[in-house]
């Protein structure tokens, strides 16, 4: 499959992951899901808006929340979201080695943030006694950020099986919509973060 | 897709052009962010101000990251569009219920 469609720079079209009828159902598909996951997460907001004063005599999260690290988490997912358009850049001019280096700065970056949270985490746990059984706003809590490490983790663990897979495959019309598809998915992450940074963080912290 | 072939240096150019508005986009939501964290972190505003506020900088932020970085500003991107606001409907639906229940 992979082999008809193999490219070099004289063949390329300009956008390579929508070349082809698979690549644009592909495409289309996520774009589809991606809907469907903004539903989900707005449930698991509205849950937590719903319940975020509800802490049963337990820490409430101007009480817990520490703003330094969230920014700096806010900060690696963020610069993670324009490694992965530059990765695309690169795709777009059928650069290969750049498209991986650049994939790979963005799971470093994913990485760092994931560290981050289960440091949070961790440590919410350990010096508050602060879990998803403390309170109704601590199930909320755990549930809608840890929806969202979940959905990094599967973000991670995608890029590293297209990484692996395609390693020494190089770019063809079969695997530039799969490369396509997993940045949409990305960015897609980062817009889900700047929404739980303003109205877990920044809003429990203002109060 | 019949005049898209080559990546000549015209397309090369052009990519190039499209990473620089890229980075712009990226400067900006940093700045937004920025603003938004000083705003939480300085306690300069009432809470009556501040929540809406920091909404406006999250939905500004939202939209670079659908328009320039997800590409749903070029063209073809019609579909996309609906599924997202189609999406948008849905959860802006679904808060208010939410929220509404316990107000009440």
């Amino acid at each position: 499959m992979s082999h008809d469609h193999s490219l070099n720079p004289e063949t390329m079209p300009q956008e390579p992951e929508k070349a082809t009828l698979e690549g644009k159902n592909k495409f289309l598909g996520l774009w589809f899901f991606l809907g469907g996951e903004t539903v989900l997460f707005a449930s698991l907001f509205g849950t937590y808006l719903a319940l975020r004063n509800s802490t049963a005599g337990g820490p409430s999260g101007q009480d817990i929340f520490g703003l330094e690290l969230v920014f700096l988490m806010t900060m690696l997912l963020l610069t993670s979201s324009l490694t992965s358009v530059y990765a695309m850049y690169h795709m777009k001019n059928n650069d290969f080695k750049k498209m991986h280096l650049w994939l790979g700065i963005t799971a470093f970056l994913g990485i760092g943030f994931l560290a981050c949270e289960i440091y949070e985490f961790y440590h919410y746990i350990t010096d508050f006694g602060f879990t998803f059984r403390s309170s109704a706003f601590g199930s909320a809590f755990y549930t809608l950020v840890g929806f969202h490490g979940g959905h990094v983790v599967f973000g991670l663990s995608w890029l590293i099986a297209l990484m692996v897979r395609n390693a020494k495959r190089g770019l063809n019309l079969y695997n530039a919509p799969k490369y396509y598809t997993f940045s949409l998915y990305w960015h897609f992450i980062d817009v889900v973060w700047v929404f739980i940074f303003t109205v877990v963080y920044l809003m429990g912290k203002v109060g | 897709m019949t005049d898209n072939t080559n990546t000549n240096s015209f397309q090369k150019q052009k990519n190039k052009e499209e990473m620089k508005k890229q980075l712009i986009t990226f400067a900006l939501m940093i700045g937004f962010t920025i603003v938004a964290f000083s705003i939480v972190a300085t306690n300069a505003m009432d809470k009556m101000f501040a929540v809406p506020l920091l909404l406006i900088l999250a939905l500004i932020q939202v939209g670079f990251q659908f328009y320039y970085f997800m590409h749903m500003k070029d063209r073809g991107h019609e579909f996309p569009a609906m599924m997202i606001y189609g999406g948008v409907f849905a959860a802006l639906l679904t808060i208010a219920a939410l929220v509404a229940i316990v107000w009440w």
